[in-house]
Protein backbone atom coordinates (compact mmCIF):
# COMPACT_ATOMS: atom_id res chain seq x y z
CA UNK A 1 0.00 0.00 0.00
CA UNK A 2 1.68 3.18 -0.81
CA UNK A 3 1.73 6.08 1.22
CA UNK A 4 2.61 9.02 -0.25
CA UNK A 5 2.28 11.78 1.34
CA UNK A 6 3.63 10.62 5.30
CA UNK A 7 5.88 7.32 4.05
CA UNK A 8 8.97 9.44 5.09
CA UNK A 9 7.36 11.29 8.09
CA UNK A 10 8.61 9.70 11.27
CA UNK A 11 7.05 12.07 14.17
CA UNK A 12 10.03 10.89 16.53
CA UNK A 13 12.96 11.52 14.35
CA UNK A 14 11.73 15.34 13.30
CA UNK A 15 10.89 16.65 10.21
CA UNK A 16 12.87 15.83 6.41
CA UNK A 17 15.30 18.74 5.87
CA UNK A 18 16.08 19.39 2.21
CA UNK A 19 18.89 17.20 1.94
CA UNK A 20 16.97 14.08 2.78
CA UNK A 21 13.92 15.33 1.08
CA UNK A 22 15.74 15.66 -2.05
CA UNK A 23 17.18 11.96 -1.59
CA UNK A 24 13.69 10.94 -1.02
CA UNK A 25 13.15 12.24 -4.95
CA UNK A 26 11.88 15.54 -3.34
CA UNK A 27 11.86 18.67 -6.12
CA UNK A 28 11.94 16.39 -8.68
CA UNK A 29 8.26 17.13 -9.90
CA UNK A 30 8.96 20.47 -10.07
CA UNK A 31 12.24 20.48 -11.70
CA UNK A 32 10.15 18.40 -14.36
CA UNK A 33 7.23 20.78 -14.29
CA UNK A 34 9.45 23.81 -14.96
CA UNK A 35 11.35 22.50 -17.39
CA UNK A 36 8.57 20.60 -19.50
CA UNK A 37 5.37 21.52 -18.59
CA UNK A 38 3.35 24.66 -18.99
CA UNK A 39 1.32 26.39 -16.71
CA UNK A 40 -2.02 24.50 -17.94
CA UNK A 41 -0.46 21.35 -17.97
CA UNK A 42 -0.33 21.31 -14.78
CA UNK A 43 -3.62 22.22 -13.76
CA UNK A 44 -4.69 19.86 -16.31
CA UNK A 45 -3.08 17.13 -14.85
CA UNK A 46 -4.07 18.15 -11.45
CA UNK A 47 -7.89 17.92 -12.96
CA UNK A 48 -7.16 14.24 -14.72
CA UNK A 49 -6.48 12.73 -11.03
CA UNK A 50 -9.45 13.80 -9.59
CA UNK A 51 -7.59 15.25 -5.94
CA UNK A 52 -10.80 16.97 -4.17
CA UNK A 53 -10.00 20.03 -1.60
CA UNK A 54 -8.96 18.13 1.41
CA UNK A 55 -9.84 21.33 3.24
CA UNK A 56 -13.27 20.04 3.75
CA UNK A 57 -15.28 20.78 1.21
CA UNK A 58 -14.06 18.61 -1.44
CA UNK A 59 -13.98 20.58 -4.27
CA UNK A 60 -12.09 19.58 -7.51
CA UNK A 61 -8.87 21.52 -7.04
CA UNK A 62 -7.52 21.65 -10.50
CA UNK A 63 -11.03 22.62 -11.87
CA UNK A 64 -10.51 25.52 -9.04
CA UNK A 65 -6.95 26.31 -10.37
CA UNK A 66 -8.94 26.41 -13.96
CA UNK A 67 -11.06 29.86 -12.90
CA UNK A 68 -8.06 31.72 -12.01
CA UNK A 69 -7.39 33.85 -15.32
CA UNK A 70 -4.38 33.40 -17.36
CA UNK A 71 -2.29 34.89 -20.17
CA UNK A 72 -1.54 38.24 -21.65
CA UNK A 73 -4.43 40.00 -20.01
CA UNK A 74 -4.82 38.42 -16.25
CA UNK A 75 -3.90 40.50 -13.89
CA UNK A 76 0.37 40.77 -13.24
CA UNK A 77 -0.24 39.92 -8.93
CA UNK A 78 -1.55 37.01 -8.25
CA UNK A 79 -1.39 35.00 -4.73
CA UNK A 80 -1.46 31.37 -3.66
CA UNK A 81 -1.85 30.77 -0.39
CA UNK A 82 -2.09 27.08 2.16
CA UNK A 83 -5.14 26.93 4.61
CA UNK A 84 -3.01 25.97 7.58
CA UNK A 85 -5.50 26.96 10.07
CA UNK A 86 -6.60 23.73 11.45
CA UNK A 87 -8.78 24.96 13.64
CA UNK A 88 -11.87 22.34 13.07
CA UNK A 89 -12.17 20.57 16.40
CA UNK A 90 -11.32 16.83 16.07
CA UNK A 91 -8.95 17.75 13.51
CA UNK A 92 -5.41 17.21 13.43
CA UNK A 93 -3.94 16.08 10.32
CA UNK A 94 -2.33 18.56 8.84
CA UNK A 95 -0.08 18.79 11.86
CA UNK A 96 1.06 15.87 11.22
CA UNK A 97 2.31 17.01 6.93
CA UNK A 98 3.56 20.54 8.74
CA UNK A 99 5.87 18.84 11.34
CA UNK A 100 6.80 16.08 9.52
CA UNK A 101 7.38 16.82 5.79
CA UNK A 102 7.52 21.01 5.38
CA UNK A 103 9.30 20.39 1.75
CA UNK A 104 6.39 18.59 0.57
CA UNK A 105 4.40 21.97 1.15
CA UNK A 106 6.60 24.17 -0.20
CA UNK A 107 6.94 22.07 -3.32
CA UNK A 108 3.31 21.72 -3.94
CA UNK A 109 2.59 25.29 -2.66
CA UNK A 110 5.68 26.35 -6.13
CA UNK A 111 3.98 23.97 -8.53
CA UNK A 112 0.85 25.20 -7.37
CA UNK A 113 1.77 28.79 -8.16
CA UNK A 114 3.16 28.14 -11.02
CA UNK A 115 0.43 26.76 -12.39
CA UNK A 116 -1.80 29.74 -12.06
CA UNK A 117 1.64 32.17 -12.07
CA UNK A 118 0.82 33.34 -8.92
CA UNK A 119 4.66 35.59 -7.72
CA UNK A 120 3.50 35.80 -3.93
CA UNK A 121 2.53 32.96 -1.69
CA UNK A 122 1.77 32.54 2.10
CA UNK A 123 1.21 29.92 4.51
CA UNK A 124 -1.90 31.26 6.70
CA UNK A 125 -0.75 29.25 9.81
CA UNK A 126 -2.51 29.02 13.50
CA UNK A 127 -0.84 30.21 16.30
CA UNK A 128 -1.07 27.42 18.37
CA UNK A 129 1.17 25.21 15.59
CA UNK A 130 4.53 26.74 17.00
CA UNK A 131 6.88 23.77 16.17
CA UNK A 132 5.65 23.95 12.67
CA UNK A 133 6.16 27.63 12.46
CA UNK A 134 10.01 27.09 13.13
CA UNK A 135 10.02 23.64 11.04
CA UNK A 136 8.19 26.07 7.96
CA UNK A 137 10.87 28.92 8.48
CA UNK A 138 13.67 26.33 8.69
CA UNK A 139 12.10 24.65 5.79
CA UNK A 140 11.77 28.31 3.52
CA UNK A 141 15.11 29.59 4.39
CA UNK A 142 16.30 26.30 2.94
CA UNK A 143 14.38 26.54 -0.49
CA UNK A 144 15.70 30.08 -1.00
CA UNK A 145 19.24 28.82 -0.14
CA UNK A 146 19.01 26.12 -2.94
CA UNK A 147 17.25 28.54 -5.13
CA UNK A 148 13.16 26.66 -5.26
CA UNK A 149 12.15 30.26 -4.46
CA UNK A 150 13.05 33.50 -4.92
CA UNK A 151 13.75 35.23 -8.43
CA UNK A 152 14.33 33.02 -11.54
CA UNK A 153 13.74 29.64 -9.59
CA UNK A 154 15.89 26.71 -11.57
CA UNK A 155 16.70 29.51 -14.20
CA UNK A 156 13.16 28.88 -15.51
CA UNK A 157 12.35 32.60 -15.80
CA UNK A 158 9.41 31.54 -12.94
CA UNK A 159 9.47 34.36 -9.67
CA UNK A 160 7.92 33.50 -6.31
CA UNK A 161 7.94 34.58 -2.77
CA UNK A 162 6.99 32.64 0.42
CA UNK A 163 6.06 34.23 3.53
CA UNK A 164 4.31 32.90 6.83
CA UNK A 165 1.53 34.49 8.66
CA UNK A 166 0.88 33.27 12.15
CA UNK A 167 -2.46 33.89 12.92
CA UNK A 168 -3.92 34.76 16.52
CA UNK A 169 -6.87 33.00 16.67
CA UNK A 170 -10.12 32.51 15.46
CA UNK A 171 -11.96 29.62 13.90
CA UNK A 172 -13.80 32.10 10.81
CA UNK A 173 -9.92 32.09 10.00
CA UNK A 174 -9.83 28.95 8.34
CA UNK A 175 -12.85 30.28 5.90
CA UNK A 176 -11.68 30.99 3.02
CA UNK A 177 -12.65 34.46 2.32
CA UNK A 178 -12.67 35.07 6.26
CA UNK A 179 -8.60 34.18 6.25
CA UNK A 180 -8.24 36.68 3.37
CA UNK A 181 -9.53 39.31 5.27
CA UNK A 182 -7.55 38.35 8.19
CA UNK A 183 -4.50 38.49 5.82
CA UNK A 184 -5.40 41.59 4.82
CA UNK A 185 -5.36 43.10 8.78
CA UNK A 186 -9.03 42.59 8.92
CA UNK A 187 -11.48 41.03 10.90
CA UNK A 188 -12.20 37.83 9.60
CA UNK A 189 -15.86 37.82 8.28
CA UNK A 190 -16.28 36.26 5.22
CA UNK A 191 -17.02 37.96 1.78
CA UNK A 192 -19.89 37.83 -0.39
CA UNK A 193 -19.13 35.72 -3.84
CA UNK A 194 -18.97 35.78 -6.17
CA UNK A 195 -16.43 37.18 -6.95
CA UNK A 196 -14.74 33.83 -5.99
CA UNK A 197 -11.40 34.37 -4.87
CA UNK A 198 -10.05 32.97 -8.02
CA UNK A 199 -10.85 35.75 -9.45
CA UNK A 200 -10.46 38.55 -7.07
CA UNK A 201 -9.24 37.49 -3.87
CA UNK A 202 -6.18 38.67 -1.47
CA UNK A 203 -5.90 42.42 -2.13
CA UNK A 204 -8.85 41.95 -4.98
CA UNK A 205 -5.90 39.89 -6.98
CA UNK A 206 -6.91 36.56 -8.38
CA UNK A 207 -6.04 34.14 -5.19
CA UNK A 208 -6.10 30.35 -4.56
CA UNK A 209 -6.62 29.31 -1.18
CA UNK A 210 -5.48 25.62 -0.13
CA UNK A 211 -5.78 23.13 2.29
CA UNK A 212 -2.30 21.87 3.72
CA UNK A 213 -3.28 17.82 2.75
CA UNK A 214 -3.98 19.25 -1.02
CA UNK A 215 -1.70 21.27 -1.78
CA UNK A 216 1.09 18.09 -0.45
CA UNK A 217 -0.48 15.81 -3.03
CA UNK A 218 0.43 17.75 -5.96
CA UNK A 219 4.47 16.81 -6.02
CA UNK A 220 3.17 13.26 -6.22
CA UNK A 221 0.73 14.06 -8.94
CA UNK A 222 3.00 15.67 -11.25
CA UNK A 223 6.25 13.76 -10.74
CA UNK A 224 4.02 10.65 -11.18
CA UNK A 225 1.07 11.50 -13.32
CA UNK A 226 -3.08 11.32 -12.84
CA UNK A 227 -3.44 7.88 -13.59
CA UNK A 228 -1.09 6.46 -10.63
CA UNK A 229 -2.49 8.92 -8.30
CA UNK A 230 -5.86 7.63 -8.94
CA UNK A 231 -4.90 4.05 -8.47
CA UNK A 232 -4.13 4.93 -5.35
CA UNK A 233 -7.86 5.05 -4.00
CA UNK A 234 -9.92 2.07 -3.37
CA UNK A 235 -12.88 4.30 -5.17
CA UNK A 236 -12.93 6.17 -8.43
CA UNK A 237 -12.14 9.69 -6.63
CA UNK A 238 -8.29 9.20 -6.12
CA UNK A 239 -5.87 9.69 -4.27
CA UNK A 240 -4.71 8.58 -0.38
CA UNK A 241 -6.40 10.53 2.38
CA UNK A 242 -4.69 10.89 5.89
CA UNK A 243 -7.53 9.75 7.97
CA UNK A 244 -7.53 10.11 12.02
CA UNK A 245 -9.48 9.01 14.80
CA UNK A 246 -9.68 10.14 18.22
CA UNK A 247 -12.07 9.62 21.45
CA UNK A 248 -12.30 6.45 23.37
CA UNK A 249 -10.33 4.14 21.06
CA UNK A 250 -6.67 2.04 21.79
CA UNK A 251 -4.95 3.96 20.18
CA UNK A 252 -6.25 7.45 18.66
CA UNK A 253 -3.73 8.77 15.40
CA UNK A 254 -3.89 9.45 12.14
CA UNK A 255 -3.03 7.70 9.16
CA UNK A 256 -2.41 7.67 5.33
CA UNK A 257 -4.33 4.95 3.86
CA UNK A 258 -6.07 4.76 0.29
CA UNK A 259 -9.23 7.02 -0.19
CA UNK A 260 -12.49 4.92 0.29
CA UNK A 261 -10.73 2.52 3.39
CA UNK A 262 -14.14 2.12 5.32
CA UNK A 263 -14.84 3.17 8.62
CA UNK A 264 -14.86 0.20 10.52
CA UNK A 265 -11.15 -0.52 9.18
CA UNK A 266 -10.19 2.66 10.59
CA UNK A 267 -11.43 2.29 14.07
CA UNK A 268 -11.08 -1.48 14.16
CA UNK A 269 -7.23 -1.88 12.68
CA UNK A 270 -5.88 1.33 12.86
CA UNK A 271 -6.94 2.88 16.15
CA UNK A 272 -6.99 -0.72 17.46
CA UNK A 273 -10.82 -0.63 18.46
CA UNK A 274 -12.61 0.50 21.26
CA UNK A 275 -10.93 1.17 24.80
CA UNK A 276 -11.79 -2.08 27.15
CA UNK A 277 -15.39 -1.15 28.72
CA UNK A 278 -16.57 1.06 25.86
CA UNK A 279 -18.72 0.64 23.28
CA UNK A 280 -19.19 2.34 19.92
CA UNK A 281 -22.27 4.70 19.52
CA UNK A 282 -21.74 6.87 16.79
CA UNK A 283 -18.84 9.25 15.21
CA UNK A 284 -18.09 12.39 13.35
CA UNK A 285 -16.54 11.29 10.31
CA UNK A 286 -14.24 14.51 9.91
CA UNK A 287 -14.46 16.78 12.45
CA UNK A 288 -17.07 18.63 14.11
CA UNK A 289 -19.04 20.47 11.72
CA UNK A 290 -20.28 16.55 10.11
CA UNK A 291 -23.46 14.68 10.58
CA UNK A 292 -23.12 11.56 12.80
CA UNK A 293 -22.73 8.14 11.27
CA UNK A 294 -23.64 5.07 13.78
CA UNK A 295 -23.39 1.09 13.84
CA UNK A 296 -25.35 0.97 10.42
CA UNK A 297 -22.08 3.03 8.83
CA UNK A 298 -19.24 1.15 9.71
CA UNK A 299 -18.95 -0.45 6.41
CA UNK A 300 -19.42 2.78 4.91
CA UNK A 301 -16.45 3.58 2.33
CA UNK A 302 -15.13 6.64 3.84
CA UNK A 303 -14.68 8.55 0.48
CA UNK A 304 -16.52 12.27 -0.57
CA UNK A 305 -19.46 10.64 -2.35
CA UNK A 306 -20.33 7.66 0.00
CA UNK A 307 -20.58 9.54 3.26
CA UNK A 308 -22.48 12.48 1.34
CA UNK A 309 -24.85 9.32 0.06
CA UNK A 310 -25.00 8.18 3.96
CA UNK A 311 -26.27 11.85 5.04
CA UNK A 312 -23.14 13.15 6.34
CA UNK A 313 -20.15 14.81 4.71
CA UNK A 314 -16.12 13.67 4.41
CA UNK A 315 -15.03 16.72 5.42
CA UNK A 316 -11.24 16.42 7.06
CA UNK A 317 -11.90 12.91 7.45
CA UNK A 318 -10.49 12.85 11.12
CA UNK A 319 -13.40 10.84 12.93
CA UNK A 320 -14.16 11.62 16.73
CA UNK A 321 -15.88 8.91 18.37
CA UNK A 322 -19.25 8.90 20.30
CA UNK A 323 -18.98 5.74 23.01
CA UNK A 324 -21.64 4.40 24.83
CA UNK A 325 -20.45 6.15 28.05
CA UNK A 326 -20.55 9.85 26.84
CA UNK A 327 -23.30 11.71 26.82
CA UNK A 328 -24.24 12.56 23.40
CA UNK A 329 -26.47 15.48 24.41
CA UNK A 330 -23.01 16.79 26.51
CA UNK A 331 -21.28 15.80 23.35
CA UNK A 332 -23.26 18.04 21.05
CA UNK A 333 -23.37 20.64 23.73
CA UNK A 334 -19.93 21.28 23.59
CA UNK A 335 -19.81 21.67 20.00
CA UNK A 336 -22.71 24.28 19.27
CA UNK A 337 -20.86 26.11 22.52
CA UNK A 338 -17.86 25.97 19.91
CA UNK A 339 -19.76 26.99 17.50
CA UNK A 340 -21.52 30.14 19.17
CA UNK A 341 -17.83 31.48 20.43
CA UNK A 342 -16.72 31.25 16.95
CA UNK A 343 -19.66 32.61 15.17
CA UNK A 344 -18.23 35.96 13.73
CA UNK A 345 -21.35 37.56 14.15
CA UNK A 346 -22.07 39.05 10.81
CA UNK A 347 -25.35 37.96 9.89
CA UNK A 348 -28.39 37.38 12.40
CA UNK A 349 -29.46 33.85 12.11
CA UNK A 350 -26.25 32.38 13.15
CA UNK A 351 -25.20 35.22 15.75
CA UNK A 352 -28.81 34.80 17.46
CA UNK A 353 -29.27 31.53 16.79
CA UNK A 354 -26.24 29.62 17.83
CA UNK A 355 -26.08 31.03 21.60
CA UNK A 356 -29.75 29.71 22.10
CA UNK A 357 -28.86 26.66 21.08
CA UNK A 358 -25.85 26.06 22.84
CA UNK A 359 -27.80 27.55 25.95
CA UNK A 360 -30.90 25.50 25.20
CA UNK A 361 -28.68 21.84 25.45
CA UNK A 362 -26.88 23.07 28.03
CA UNK A 363 -30.05 23.62 30.31
CA UNK A 364 -30.81 20.09 28.85
CA UNK A 365 -27.63 18.76 29.92
CA UNK A 366 -28.33 20.28 33.39
CA UNK A 367 -32.02 18.75 33.62
CA UNK A 368 -33.42 22.48 33.01
CA UNK A 369 -35.07 21.02 30.08
CA UNK A 370 -38.58 21.40 28.60
CA UNK A 371 -40.61 19.29 25.91
CA UNK A 372 -40.40 22.41 23.86
CA UNK A 373 -36.82 22.63 23.77
CA UNK A 374 -36.93 19.65 20.91
CA UNK A 375 -38.62 21.92 19.12
CA UNK A 376 -36.51 25.10 19.11
CA UNK A 377 -33.43 22.73 18.11
CA UNK A 378 -35.44 21.48 15.51
CA UNK A 379 -36.33 24.65 14.19
CA UNK A 380 -33.03 25.89 14.24
CA UNK A 381 -31.22 22.73 12.18
CA UNK A 382 -33.85 24.35 9.66
CA UNK A 383 -33.65 27.97 10.26
CA UNK A 384 -30.11 27.69 9.96
CA UNK A 385 -29.33 25.55 7.10
CA UNK A 386 -27.43 26.39 3.57
CA UNK A 387 -28.73 29.38 2.19
CA UNK A 388 -30.18 31.15 5.41
CA UNK A 389 -26.60 32.30 6.49
CA UNK A 390 -23.71 34.45 5.00
CA UNK A 391 -21.11 31.44 5.69
CA UNK A 392 -21.17 27.68 6.01
CA UNK A 393 -20.18 27.99 9.64
CA UNK A 394 -23.99 27.96 10.99
CA UNK A 395 -25.16 25.06 8.79
CA UNK A 396 -21.77 22.78 9.56
CA UNK A 397 -22.87 23.60 13.13
CA UNK A 398 -26.49 21.80 12.26
CA UNK A 399 -24.89 18.49 10.99
CA UNK A 400 -24.26 17.02 14.52
CA UNK A 401 -27.08 18.85 15.99
CA UNK A 402 -29.50 17.59 13.53
CA UNK A 403 -28.30 13.85 13.50
CA UNK A 404 -27.77 13.73 17.08
CA UNK A 405 -31.56 14.16 17.13
CA UNK A 406 -32.31 11.91 14.68
CA UNK A 407 -29.82 9.18 16.06
CA UNK A 408 -29.67 9.90 19.52
CA UNK A 409 -33.49 10.94 19.93
CA UNK A 410 -33.93 8.88 23.28
CA UNK A 411 -31.48 10.49 25.32
CA UNK A 412 -32.74 13.84 24.69
CA UNK A 413 -36.02 12.74 26.11
CA UNK A 414 -34.51 11.10 28.69
CA UNK A 415 -32.85 14.64 29.99
CA UNK A 416 -36.38 16.06 29.85
CA UNK A 417 -38.30 13.11 31.16
CA UNK A 418 -35.87 12.82 34.41
CA UNK A 419 -34.53 16.46 34.51
CA UNK A 420 -30.63 15.29 34.71
CA UNK A 421 -28.30 13.61 33.01
CA UNK A 422 -27.98 9.86 33.41
CA UNK A 423 -24.31 9.47 31.95
CA UNK A 424 -23.21 11.64 34.91
CA UNK B 1 6.29 54.91 22.04
CA UNK B 2 7.24 51.74 19.63
CA UNK B 3 10.69 50.56 21.03
CA UNK B 4 13.25 50.41 18.22
CA UNK B 5 13.16 46.72 18.62
CA UNK B 6 9.65 46.60 17.99
CA UNK B 7 9.11 48.90 15.07
CA UNK B 8 12.07 46.78 13.10
CA UNK B 9 10.19 43.59 13.61
CA UNK B 10 7.16 45.06 12.76
CA UNK B 11 8.53 46.68 9.90
CA UNK B 12 9.48 43.12 8.51
CA UNK B 13 5.65 42.64 8.35
CA UNK B 14 4.79 45.70 6.82
CA UNK B 15 7.63 45.15 3.71
CA UNK B 16 5.56 41.90 2.89
CA UNK B 17 2.48 43.75 2.54
CA UNK B 18 1.08 46.27 0.22
CA UNK B 19 -0.67 48.13 2.35
CA UNK B 20 0.53 49.10 6.16
CA UNK B 21 -3.24 47.79 8.25
CA UNK B 22 -2.10 44.24 6.69
CA UNK B 23 0.51 43.97 9.23
CA UNK B 24 -1.47 44.88 12.35
CA UNK B 25 -2.46 41.67 13.24
CA UNK B 26 1.18 40.17 13.08
CA UNK B 27 2.13 43.80 14.77
CA UNK B 28 -0.37 43.30 17.84
CA UNK B 29 2.06 39.60 18.10
CA UNK B 30 5.14 41.35 18.22
CA UNK B 31 4.04 44.25 20.89
CA UNK B 32 2.30 41.25 23.04
CA UNK B 33 5.48 39.50 22.91
CA UNK B 34 7.20 42.53 24.13
CA UNK B 35 4.45 43.89 26.27
CA UNK B 36 2.65 40.85 27.24
CA UNK B 37 -0.55 42.13 26.35
CA UNK B 38 -2.15 45.37 23.85
CA UNK B 39 -3.18 48.39 26.37
CA UNK B 40 -5.29 51.50 24.99
CA UNK B 41 -1.77 53.39 24.85
CA UNK B 42 -0.13 50.38 22.83
CA UNK B 43 -3.37 49.92 20.72
CA UNK B 44 -2.88 54.36 20.20
CA UNK B 45 0.65 53.91 19.33
CA UNK B 46 0.32 51.07 17.12
CA UNK B 47 -2.67 52.78 15.14
CA UNK B 48 -0.75 55.51 14.25
CA UNK B 49 2.38 54.04 13.01
CA UNK B 50 0.06 51.71 10.71
CA UNK B 51 -2.31 55.02 9.58
CA UNK B 52 -5.27 53.04 11.04
CA UNK B 53 -7.91 54.77 13.52
CA UNK B 54 -7.19 53.30 17.28
CA UNK B 55 -10.79 52.11 16.76
CA UNK B 56 -10.09 50.48 13.91
CA UNK B 57 -7.36 48.67 15.10
CA UNK B 58 -9.52 48.02 18.18
CA UNK B 59 -12.03 46.13 15.89
CA UNK B 60 -9.71 44.01 14.91
CA UNK B 61 -8.29 43.18 18.10
CA UNK B 62 -11.17 42.33 20.40
CA UNK B 63 -12.10 39.88 17.21
CA UNK B 64 -9.44 37.65 17.88
CA UNK B 65 -9.18 35.23 21.00
CA UNK B 66 -5.00 35.44 21.33
CA UNK B 67 -4.58 39.13 21.18
CA UNK B 68 -5.15 40.23 24.83
CA UNK B 69 -6.93 43.52 25.78
CA UNK B 70 -6.52 43.33 29.51
CA UNK B 71 -3.48 42.57 31.20
CA UNK B 72 -2.29 38.91 31.92
CA UNK B 73 0.20 37.07 34.07
CA UNK B 74 3.55 36.38 33.30
CA UNK B 75 2.43 32.38 32.25
CA UNK B 76 -1.26 32.24 29.89
CA UNK B 77 -2.45 28.64 30.16
CA UNK B 78 -4.62 27.68 27.42
CA UNK B 79 -6.67 24.68 28.58
CA UNK B 80 -8.38 22.84 25.43
CA UNK B 81 -12.06 22.78 25.70
CA UNK B 82 -13.29 20.88 22.27
CA UNK B 83 -14.65 17.42 21.35
CA UNK B 84 -11.99 15.56 21.84
CA UNK B 85 -10.66 16.63 24.57
CA UNK B 86 -13.81 17.12 26.59
CA UNK B 87 -14.01 13.08 25.59
CA UNK B 88 -11.46 12.54 27.02
CA UNK B 89 -12.03 14.42 30.71
CA UNK B 90 -10.53 17.70 30.71
CA UNK B 91 -13.21 18.97 32.67
CA UNK B 92 -10.93 17.42 35.61
CA UNK B 93 -8.05 19.55 34.27
CA UNK B 94 -9.91 22.37 34.38
CA UNK B 95 -11.37 21.63 38.13
CA UNK B 96 -8.01 21.23 39.46
CA UNK B 97 -6.54 24.33 37.59
CA UNK B 98 -9.12 26.67 39.29
CA UNK B 99 -9.29 25.23 42.32
CA UNK B 100 -5.02 25.16 42.43
CA UNK B 101 -4.89 28.54 41.29
CA UNK B 102 -8.08 29.99 42.76
CA UNK B 103 -8.92 31.60 39.78
CA UNK B 104 -11.87 30.93 36.94
CA UNK B 105 -11.50 31.33 33.43
CA UNK B 106 -10.36 34.83 32.39
CA UNK B 107 -8.68 35.11 35.49
CA UNK B 108 -4.84 36.08 36.67
CA UNK B 109 -3.61 35.13 40.03
CA UNK B 110 -2.94 37.39 42.64
CA UNK B 111 1.11 36.84 42.63
CA UNK B 112 0.25 37.87 38.70
CA UNK B 113 1.77 34.03 37.73
CA UNK B 114 -0.86 32.73 35.59
CA UNK B 115 -3.67 33.72 33.02
CA UNK B 116 -6.30 31.09 32.69
CA UNK B 117 -8.18 30.65 29.82
CA UNK B 118 -9.88 27.80 27.72
CA UNK B 119 -8.66 27.81 23.67
CA UNK B 120 -10.48 25.45 21.14
CA UNK B 121 -8.56 21.98 19.66
CA UNK B 122 -5.26 22.45 19.61
CA UNK B 123 -4.53 19.83 17.00
CA UNK B 124 -3.63 17.21 18.69
CA UNK B 125 -6.91 15.29 19.16
CA UNK B 126 -5.33 12.30 19.53
CA UNK B 127 -3.39 12.98 22.53
CA UNK B 128 -6.27 14.29 24.39
CA UNK B 129 -6.69 16.10 26.90
CA UNK B 130 -4.02 18.73 26.21
CA UNK B 131 -3.34 22.29 27.28
CA UNK B 132 -0.30 24.89 25.99
CA UNK B 133 1.51 27.35 28.72
CA UNK B 134 2.75 29.83 26.67
CA UNK B 135 4.22 28.39 23.71
CA UNK B 136 5.06 25.06 25.22
CA UNK B 137 2.36 22.19 24.32
CA UNK B 138 0.95 19.80 27.10
CA UNK B 139 -0.71 16.44 25.70
CA UNK B 140 -2.58 13.14 26.92
CA UNK B 141 -2.95 15.07 30.39
CA UNK B 142 -4.47 13.93 33.75
CA UNK B 143 -5.26 16.11 36.63
CA UNK B 144 -2.22 14.68 38.73
CA UNK B 145 0.22 15.33 36.31
CA UNK B 146 -0.67 19.51 36.29
CA UNK B 147 1.15 20.46 39.46
CA UNK B 148 4.36 19.53 38.46
CA UNK B 149 3.82 21.08 35.35
CA UNK B 150 2.82 24.60 36.17
CA UNK B 151 6.47 24.19 38.69
CA UNK B 152 8.10 24.63 35.54
CA UNK B 153 6.63 28.38 35.38
CA UNK B 154 7.82 30.65 37.63
C1 LIG C 1 -15.86 28.03 9.39
C2 LIG C 1 -14.94 27.36 8.43
C3 LIG C 1 -13.65 27.03 8.83
C4 LIG C 1 -12.76 26.42 7.95
N1 LIG C 1 -11.51 26.09 8.39
C5 LIG C 1 -10.63 25.52 7.52
C6 LIG C 1 -9.30 25.20 7.94
O1 LIG C 1 -8.91 25.44 9.08
N2 LIG C 1 -8.46 24.64 7.03
C7 LIG C 1 -8.85 24.39 5.75
O2 LIG C 1 -8.06 23.92 4.95
N3 LIG C 1 -10.09 24.68 5.33
C8 LIG C 1 -10.99 25.25 6.18
N4 LIG C 1 -12.25 25.57 5.74
C9 LIG C 1 -12.57 25.35 4.32
C10 LIG C 1 -12.07 26.53 3.49
O3 LIG C 1 -13.11 27.50 3.42
C11 LIG C 1 -11.73 26.16 2.06
O4 LIG C 1 -12.78 25.46 1.50
C12 LIG C 1 -10.48 25.31 1.94
O5 LIG C 1 -9.38 25.90 2.57
C13 LIG C 1 -10.16 25.12 0.50
O6 LIG C 1 -9.08 24.24 0.36
P1 LIG C 1 -9.23 22.85 -0.43
O7 LIG C 1 -10.00 23.14 -1.67
O8 LIG C 1 -7.84 22.45 -0.68
O9 LIG C 1 -9.97 21.94 0.49
C14 LIG C 1 -13.17 26.15 6.63
C15 LIG C 1 -14.46 26.47 6.24
C16 LIG C 1 -15.35 27.07 7.12
C17 LIG C 1 -16.73 27.39 6.66
S1 LIG D 1 -22.92 32.16 9.39
FE1 LIG D 1 -22.03 32.82 11.36
S2 LIG D 1 -19.83 32.77 10.98
FE2 LIG D 1 -20.85 32.82 8.96
S3 LIG D 1 -21.09 34.99 8.43
FE3 LIG D 1 -22.94 34.44 9.52
S4 LIG D 1 -22.44 35.03 11.64
FE4 LIG D 1 -20.49 34.88 10.59
S1 LIG E 1 -10.09 18.61 20.93
FE1 LIG E 1 -8.46 19.15 22.27
S2 LIG E 1 -6.75 19.05 20.95
FE2 LIG E 1 -8.41 18.67 19.59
Amino acid sequence: MEKPLTQHINPSRGPLNLKEYEAAGGYQALRKALKKMEPGEVTEEVKQSNLKGRGGAGFGTGMKWSFVPMGEDAPRQKYLIANADEMEPGTFKDRLLLEGNPHQLLEGMILAAYAIQASESFIFLRWAYKSAADILKEAIGEAYQAGYLGRDILGSGFNLEMNIHVSVGRYMCGEETGLLNALEGKRATPRDKPPFPQASGLFGKPTIVNNVETLSNVPHIIGRGADWFKGLSYTDEGGTKIYGASGRVKRPGAWELPLGTTLEEIIEEHAGGMLDGYRFRGALPGGASTDFLTGEHLSLRMDYSSVMDAGSRLGTGTVIILDDKTCPVGFVRNLERFFAQESCGWCTPCREGLPWVARTLQALEEGNGKPEDLEVLSFHTTYLSPGNTYCALAPGAMEPLQSALKYFKEDFEQHIRDGKCSYR
Amino acid sequence: MLTEEERKEIEVHIEKMPKRQAACLEAMNVLQKYRGWISDESLRELAEFLDMSPHELDSVATFYNLIFRRPVGRHVILVCDSISCWIMGNEKLEAHLKRKLNIDWGETTADKRFTLLPTVCLGTCDHAPALMVDEDLHRGLEAGQLDDILEQYK
